[in-house]
């Protein structure tokens, strides 16, 4: 089974990220809801329109996938590709269409170049303006900068930046945490079972504990007898020669406290700074802490 | 939604683009129709003034067979490539996430291989009748090629040979996971109805406009009989990930409530869909 147990719901325009190691069913759930593999249970709607046999090709007309490969055809020209699809989408003149599409991709230069002479990034870009084609309701990305180089990777990402201000909802599929973290209103993590679901910030509170790094010239003498009475703070752990780590529920008015306690006790604060969890970390956390996962 | 002929005809035109600039299949288009043309013409130049009608007729027909060969076989190469070909290439699952049903992906690639295979077929055939009424020696092969029978077989035969060679390649191509085999196999299985051809053209059935027409629609129900076949094998589930389709129960199987969603302890809480845990 590619996956199981995975429910949620994407609201209209948002960039919604799905992240998961490798063969944790991220494709295959992206090719389940395009209708292109025929779930064994379960329900789903996708761009309002449930999910079954008969309804296919509505969905399809309705949504647009790129693939990991954008799969053009190398002897047709940019054009010829956009054409064929509009052809599909059952547009009766698209040049306007397509115009538009290609200008949105900054492509309208190379329109009746090959596709097999256009670099990777720029093959991307028209996968991505043949998604743009029919106006999607909703947009499943697959990995759309794997294999490309930061600066090819860079414009992508400013193209589906461009998609979420025209009101597309986009479904992210990526194993690029940072381009998730930046890009996504809220990310899932998959690992064939679904582990997790919200915005970063709120996944990184409801696993990681907030906390202050506080950093002094000297080891204190006394660490306890600073922190311990000090309001707000929970706990305490040295990390490091004349470092520390304090849990605190709200970093933000704590730190003022915590400064003066320092300051009375005659300490030299180099630093009090927020301590910041990634998306990464949460992502590790939640499949490292996959007992399920780890038994698989 | 309802089969649309657009987009039936957005496959097909780019078909024809793609032959266009692919150099193996304007090579196969060239040379095929050069073989299947010298043959025949050495064959009617070769008759004398003085030969026999019997013998005037039985070398025009074996001529009438080898220029059917032509239209039966070329598309068999070509239909072999469709869909295993943009398997290979990457296409056929963009193609798949758009709201082309399959049938009209399958007429449109076979309308791509009929037109230039029928079309070609048609040309040798017009040019092998010229070449007979300008420089044949012989005025009973000029009459012999002209027989009602033998030019209703022609232009009856040649598309349908053509469907049937479409069909079974286009059928093997969506089950081959090799273009190489995909293509043998699509030659191999394009001759068995050239046999019947055969029987006709060496005589062992006396042509006749009824016997042509009867062939034909024989031909004809094949053709249709392979394409509910063909559209029956393609398994757009089996193309993309290699695996059958396995369907979900009637009715949808056991459901996942909304907002049930597994996740360890700490995370807790549902999704409604707006962030708000």
């Amino acid at each position: 089974m590619a996956f199981d147990d995975v429910s949620f719901t994407v609201a209209p325009g948002e960039v919604f990220g799905f992240l998961g190691p490798n063969g944790a069913g991220k494709t295959t759930t992206v090719r389940t809801l395009g209708t292109l593999i025929a779930p064994t249970s379960g329900s789903a709607s996708v761009a309002g329109i449930p999910l079954t046999s008969n309804n296919g090709p509505e969905i399809r007309q309705r949504i647009a996938i790129m693939p990991e490969n954008p799969g053009l055809y190398k002897r047709l020209t940019v054009v010829e590709n956009l054409q064929l699809f509009a052809g599909l989408y059952g547009q009766r003149n698209p040049g306007p269409r397509i115009g538009e599409a290609l200008e949105s991709v900054n492509l309208t230069a190379r329109a009746h170049d090959l596709c097999g002479n256009l670099s990777k990034g720029l093959r991307q870009r028209v996968g991505l303006a043949r998604a743009l084609l029919n106006e999607p309701a909703v947009m499943f990305l697959d990995e759309p900068t794997s294999g490309l180089d930061p600066v090819a990777a860079h414009e992508v990402l400013d193209l589906i930046n461009g998609l979420r201000q025209r009101g597309v909802t986009v479904f992210l599929t990526t194993h690029r945490l940072d381009e998730a973290e930046r890009l996504c209103d809220r990310v899932a993590i998959l690992n064939t079972t679904l582990r997790s679901v919200g915005r970063p910030d709120e996944l990184r509170e409801r696993l990681f504990s907030r906390s202050l790094v506080v950093e002094t010239l000297a080891p204190l003498p006394a660490p306890d007898a600073v922190f311990g009475p000090t309001t707000g703070v929970e706990s305490w752990r040295p990390e490091g020669p004349s470092s520390y780590v304090l849990t605190v529920d709200d970093p933000r008015n704590i730190a003022p406290h915590v400064t003066r306690a320092l300051v009375s006790a005659g300490a030299d604060v180099v630093s009090i700074t927020e301590s910041q969890h990634s998306l990464e970390d949460v992502y590790l956390q939640l499949i490292n802490d996959d007992p399920e996962a780890a038994a698989r | 939604m309802k089969f649309s002929v657009g987009r039936m005809t957005a496959v097909l035109r780019k078909e024809l683009r793609e032959y266009r600039r692919s150099p193996f299949i304007i090579g196969t288009m060239a040379v095929l129709p050069l073989v299947f043309l010298v043959e025949p013409l050495v064959i009617i130049f070769r008759i004398g003034p003085t030969v026999g009608a019997v013998a005037v007729d039985r070398a025009v027909s074996s001529t009438f067979l080898l220029l059917l060969v032509a239209p039966a076989l070329l598309p068999a190469v070509i239909a072999a490539y469709s869909v295993v070909g943009e398997r290979e290439q990457g296409t056929l699952e963009p193609l798949l996430t758009t709201p082309l049903r399959r049938e009209e992906l399958l007429l449109g690639k076979a309308l791509g291989v009929v037109v230039p295979a029928v079309g070609m077929g048609y040309i040798l055939f017009a040019v092998i009748q010229l070449c007979a009424r300008l420089f044949a020696t012989n005025p009973l092969v000029v009459s012999a090629l002209g027989q009602g029978p033998h030019i209703l077989a022609e232009i009856l035969f040649a598309p349908l040979l053509a469907g049937w060679s479409i069909w079974v390649g286009i059928g093997i191509s969506a089950r081959a996971s090799d273009v190489r085999v995909a293509q043998q196999l699509g030659t191999l299985s394009s001759l068995p109805p050239l046999a019947v051809v055969a029987l006709v053209s060496f005589n062992v059935f006396t042509p006749s406009v009824t016997l042509a027409v009867v062939f034909a629609v024989i031909l004809l129900v094949a053709d249709i009989v392979l394409f509910r076949i063909v559209s029956a094998l393609f398994d757009r589930e089996r193309l993309i990930t290699g695996a059958g389709a396995q369907r979900a129960p009637a009715g949808g199987g056991a459901v996942t409530a909304p907002g049930q969603v597994r996740r360890i302890p700490r995370v807790g809480g549902s999704d409604d869909g707006r962030g708000n845990p």
